[in-house]
């Protein structure tokens, strides 16, 4: 390839960004990303209602393979980082494309999880880090139990102190939200549209969301009730 | 009946502008909004005070000159209708009635009410169109056009170009406008050879326009006075992906008359 | 004055291609070397535009809308007419002449029409190149409807915008040129004056509605494409901006106005509701090919419609006209509402309205092949009355709608100032005394992309045009002319507004001058409207400024010149001593009340000329001959 075929390239692909639609291609990708990311975890962690082995052992194969381990992290920390820095561009252009606010708007044809999308998203992003820390890293400050070989504990141990438990299930409701929007918007987005099957995505997404928030939120819940207690000598 | 309006009052020049009340009294209700504004202006002018100024021709909803906002929804709270069809018996008496000018950075205020919407026209100008000269036809029949495809053209082509969509749109985005025009050429075969370059020009005119981005959220098709449906943003995506993906040179810009230099413009 | 319409001779079918043939050339290397100035930006202003700046020209286009895209073509509904035969029933160029040429009540001119008739093929094939989502049949092929009186099937129609999509044809093709740096567009403003410069028009003077700044533009040629002058009547289904200053000025400056009185009643719009009515709302004729149009039997029936038993109606239309029926052209539809209603059997509060009923075409069709044929003008007519016209007939009574009258041109399009052309609606050419449904979007774009384009070439190969600039005496007397007359408007400074007197005018003009016309009744309106006028220019408030956006100072300026024409128009009626068309003197009628021409007396074109403020115009006449269509009563029975 010429060095002015590949200019030209690079120009196209930086003119495609610097339009509004490429920016939220890239959301819509690296959204996808993560929602895949957020189902697998989801599903996961689900096994901490099997036996505690199951979770343990779950953990130690995700670990198995470092390098498969950090190319899956550095894959979804580049999609975290996209995601953010397209949706504060897109943010500024919003600012910019109205100076002048209304006195009064109503909103008439939009759901409210399709309007908050960009306060839904920075506190999703805050609940992340605190998560990575809380169960990830196991800062001690956030949980001082924290066993790195006994993920099924460091749940149970992390949930029973109830302002963390309000605070991620907070954070799942937003994230159903998120999704609810944030699925079906991503087909959008990419163009995929039909009258026929574009209420069916509206529907996947709506089960998508509930899957998301209701699995995440059940195991608190489930914690904080009582229901899953920690094991002694795993 | 009688309503309370707030009005956007704006001297032309300012910057500024403040809401101002009126009282509009013995409303009928087979009156137009726009009628309404007529008598509440007659007896402005009759105090001497200046009249509301705010834009309208048609007055039969279809050439797109009149919109403002009423109680914050683009042509107020019956859909698909444009204020000069909007009737007052969709109101009750004694209603506060608060009326604003569309606003976005694309559509900067002129006097009260009345908006620049230059800015649609230049992204019409920039790929909008099917470039056939006049008498370089074939015929109208040489090349079947599914119905199919010439009602969802149509569905498209309805768009009046009121600027509703942008001034409803959280972002004042002009995605619902922009994708009308490109779904209504990208239906029809006679559209097809322009396809690529028409999305990718009209894209990029969008943004240079400093219109927001569309999130989906679908307020435009909520508001729009031909209904139409935001579909036709998801063309616009998936034509502007993949124009951009298959493009092998930078668009040219619009073309020449055969055998002329380039005029360069006139004065 | 001598008038030469400059028709071709020969036999007819072959005038055009001659006349083509004959028309001297531009050099293409030399079109950019011209300007042109076209006032106006719908299908006759944006296609004359588009086309005259790919052939080369520099285009300069003036309008008083923010957008070239809203120019009131866009409301037209039903649909545009074309010799296609798409169909095979039987029509051909030759039937579209003879049927716009009998349709036009024979005052119009042979040539012209059968050149409409041909061009009429071309303006499809454009216009579906240019995207225009016609109407198609489920194989693909365009679909035709018969329209407003034609017994052929030649409407091509999109929905009911045909107007609307045709003009964003035009206006797509003319952006397309401005991209190209070929047209300078010129928003929001508004021509105040024609410039003319050694007998030749040079330029024109606008007023910026925005910064209100009177400036003046030179051309090597004027086109006007600016449309009728129905608003002179106040309610007319007109958009509330058309207007009539760019040809009324032009007329002032030397142009002829021909047949003034030629105005056209529709037949089919919404009633009016009440004085503060700003407008009517047209609703497409093609609803008529399938809603029967009726009144109760007896006079005073309060009864709601649908309390009417069958036998209690008068389908008056099928009645008086069993093989047309409702399908009666506009003007007998529109004379036959009027003379129901003034017997005292109109419907709805006010008892001016007829009843236009689906039931049968629902029972018949089912709802649904309705909803599809009228879906938006039901929804229309459901959002401005309040009434579902699924379940209730709908209510219509006749409004101004079109005026054949205009600016008068020759075969060429040009007026009687050279260098000033006139084109679409405002010119008078094509449409005689009564213009058929679907043909003002055919004339309109004929006139733009096809015959225009050419002829003007001629003027300009033809001439030799000395360079000027505005700082010609001529465009200095042109500019203070206009700021005369807006100081004059802000100074007056009385009590009355711009809108209680054009309503006055206006009501006025519909009473006299209107459906029906008689001597006396117009020599009253001619003595009441000077009256009227001199009241307007002592007793107008206009408050704002001259520099700003100021919608009272344009509307008064407007106004002062319908004034004017409103004489005219009586003025000419009074003197066309026949009936004809759309101009029905209530002296000149059969025994069964159809109008009464007389070929003898007025089969010409008047065209007035202007002699000054205060003194009666000038007639002069260009005779009518008919080789082809031979006059003959119309019947319609």
């Amino acid at each position: 390839m010429s060095a002015i075929a590949v200019d030209l390239k690079v120009k196209q692909g930086f003119r495609f960004y610097e339009s509004t639609i490429g920016k939220k291609v890239v959301m819509a990708v690296t959204g996808f990303i993560l929602f895949g990311f957020v189902v697998g975890h989801l599903i996961g962690n689900l096994q901490v209602f099997g036996p505690p082995e199951k979770i343990n052992n779950y953990a130690v194969m995700l670990r198995t393979v470092p390098a498969a381990l950090w190319a899956a992290r550095i894959v979804l920390l580049l999609s975290v980082v996209l995601h953010i820095v397209a949706s504060i561009q897109l943010t500024k252009l919003k600012w910019d494309a109205r100076p002048v606010k209304y006195q009064i708007k109503e909103n008439v044809g939009s759901t409210y999880a399709s309007r908050t999308m960009m306060w839904s998203g920075p506190i999703i992003a805050a609940f992340v880090i605190y998560h990575l820390l809380h169960f990830t890293f196991g800062w001690r400050v956030l949980s001082p139990h924290f066993d790195q070989h006994n993920v099924y504990n460091n749940i149970i141990y992390g949930f029973q102190f109830w302002p963390a438990s309000l605070f991620y299930i907070v954070a799942m409701v937003l994230l159903g939200m998120h999704l609810y929007h944030g699925v079906w918007s991503m087909f959008q987005t990419l163009g995929v549209s039909h009258p026929r099957y574009t209420p069916w995505l509206r529907r996947l997404a709506l089960a998508f969301a509930l899957f998301v928030a209701g699995g995440n939120i059940l195991i608190p819940a489930a914690v904080l009730t009582g229901y899953l207690k920690p094991v002694m000598g795993v | 009946m009688n309503v309370t309006l707030h009005v956007w009052r704006q001297k032309q020049g300012a910057g500024k502008g403040r809401m101002v009340r009126y009282e509009a009294r013995n409303v009928s209700e087979d009156m137009s909004f726009l009628e309404m504004l007529d008598v509440v202006n007659e007896e402005l002018i009759e105090k001497g005070e200046e009249p509301i100024a705010f834009d309208h021709d048609c007055r039969e909803g279809i050439c797109g000159m009149c919109g403002f906002m009423i109680n914050g929804v683009a042509h107020g709270p019956v859909p698909g209708t444009t204020v000069c069809e909007l009737h007052m018996r969709h109101f009750k008496d004694g209603d506060d009635l608060y009326i604003e000018p569309w606003r976005a950075r694309a559509f900067p205020v002129i006097k009260d009410l009345v908006v620049n919407r230059s800015a649609f026209d230049r992204i019409i100008a920039a790929g909008g169109y099917i470039s056939v000269s006049t008498g370089s036809a074939p015929d109208g029949n040489a090349i079947p056009v599914p119905k199919e495809k010439a009602e969802r053209a149509m569905d498209a082509a309805a768009c009046i170009g009121c600027g509703a969509c942008v001034a409803a749109c959280p972002n004042a985005a002009a995605a619902l406008f922009t994708g009308a025009k490109i779904t209504h050429l990208a239906m029809l075969p006679q559209g097809a050879p322009e396809r690529p370059q028409r999305a990718l020009k009209m894209v990029l005119q969008m943004k240079e326009e400093m219109f927001g981005h569309c999130t989906n959220i679908g307020e435009c098709e909520a508001v729009c006075p031909k209904q139409i449906s935001i579909e036709v943003i998801a063309r616009m995506n998936h034509d502007f992906i993949r124009a951009s993906w298959s493009e092998r040179e930078a668009p040219y810009r619009a073309d020449q008359p055969a055998g002329e230099p380039s005029a360069g413009g006139c004065q | 004055m001598e008038l030469d319409a400059k028709i071709p001779s020969g036999p007819i079918e072959k005038r055009w291609e001659r006349h083509r043939f004959n028309l001297k050339l531009v050099n293409p290397a030399n079109k950019r070397k011209y300007n042109i100035i076209v006032v106006g930006s719908g299908l006759a202003g944006g296609s004359a535009s588009a086309t005259l700046a790919e052939l080369g020209y520099n285009v300069h286009c003036f309008f008083f809308q923010d957008s070239p895209r809203r120019a009131h073509s866009i409301a037209a509904q039903g649909g545009i007419n074309a010799a296609k035969n798409y169909q095979n029933d039987g029509d051909s160029i030759y039937r579209l002449f003879f049927d716009t040429v009998k349709g036009g009540d024979f005052r119009s001119r042979e040539s012209n029409v059968y050149r409409l008739a041909e061009i009429s093929l071309n303006i499809i094939d454009q216009c579906v190149a240019q995207g225009v989502p016609f109407a198609r049949e489920y194989g693909g092929a365009l679909a035709n409807r018969s329209f407003g009186g034609a017994q052929v099937s030649r409407t091509f129609y999109a929905r009911g915008q045909t107007g609307q999509q045709l003009l964003l044809g035009a206006y797509q093709a003319l952006m397309r040129q401005v991209e190209a740096g070929k047209v300078k567009l010129y928003p929001r403003t508004e021509m105040l004056d024609l410039v003319v410069i050694d007998g030749r028009a040079r330029g024109i003077v606008t007023r910026n509605l925005i910064t209100g700044e009177i400036r003046s533009h030179v051309a090597d040629a004027v086109v006007l494409g600016t449309g009728g002058y129905g608003n002179a009547y106040y309610l007319s289904t007109n958009a509330k901006g058309s207007n009539a200053t760019a040809i009324w000025r032009a007329y002032k400056r030397g142009a002829l106005f021909a047949n003034p009185c030629f105005t056209q009643i529709h037949p089919t719009c919404i009633p009016v509701t009440g004085e503060y009515q700003s407008k009517l709302t047209l609703m497409s004729e093609s609803l008529r090919n399938d809603g029967r149009i009726w009144v109760p039997l007896k006079k005073g029936d309060k009864r709601a419609a649908n309390e009417i038993p069958h036998e209690e109606r008068d389908y008056y239309l099928e009645r008086r006209y069993p093989s047309f029926g409702n399908l009666v052209p506009r003007d007998v539809a529109s004379r036959n509402a009027k003379a129901i209603c003034d017997e005292g059997r109109g419907v709805g509060e006010s008892g001016f309205g007829v009843y236009l009923d689906f039931a049968d075409a629902i029972h018949r069709l089912g709802r649904h092949t309705i909803e599809e044929r009228y879906g938006n003008l039901f929804d229309m007519y459901r959002s401005i009355t309040g009434e579902d016209p699924y379940n209730t007939p709908m209510r219509i009574y006749p409004a101004i709608h079109y005026t054949m009258g205009g600016l008068w041109v020759d075969y060429n399009l040009m007026s009687t100032i050279p260098g000033l052309y006139v084109i679409g609606e405002a010119n008078f050419s094509d449409h005689g005394a009564n213009r058929l449904g679907a043909s003002a979007l055919m004339q309109g774009l004929a006139d733009g992309y096809f015959v225009l384009p050419y002829t003007i070439g001629d003027y300009l190969a033809g001439t030799k045009l000395d360079k000027t600039g505005t700082d010609h005496p001529a465009f200095q007397e042109a500019e203070a002319n206009v700021r005369c007359i807006t100081d004059r408007l802000l100074k007056v400074n009385g009590t009355r507004t711009v809108d209680s007197f054009h309503r006055e005018l206006g009501k006025l003009l519909w009473e006299y001058c209107g459906m029906s016309r008689t001597a006396e009744g117009l020599k009253y309106a001619l003595g009441k409207i000077p009256e009227l006028r001199e009241q307007f220019w002592k007793d107008v408030k206009v408050l704002g400024g001259s520099k700003e956006l100021n919608q009272s100072l344009e509307k008064a300026g407007r106004v002062a010149d319908y004034f004017e024409l409103g004489e005219l128009i009586c003025l000419d009626a009074l003197t066309r001593n026949e009936s004809c068309g759309g101009h029905f003197r209530e002296e000149y009628q059969t025994a069964d009340g159809e109008a009464l021409r007389n070929d003898e007396d007025y089969s010409y074109a008047a065209a007035w000329q202007y002699q000054g403020e205060g003194v009666e115009p000038v007639l002069h006449k260009e005779r009518l001959e008919f080789e082809y269509v031979h006059p003959s009563q119309r019947s319609y029975k």
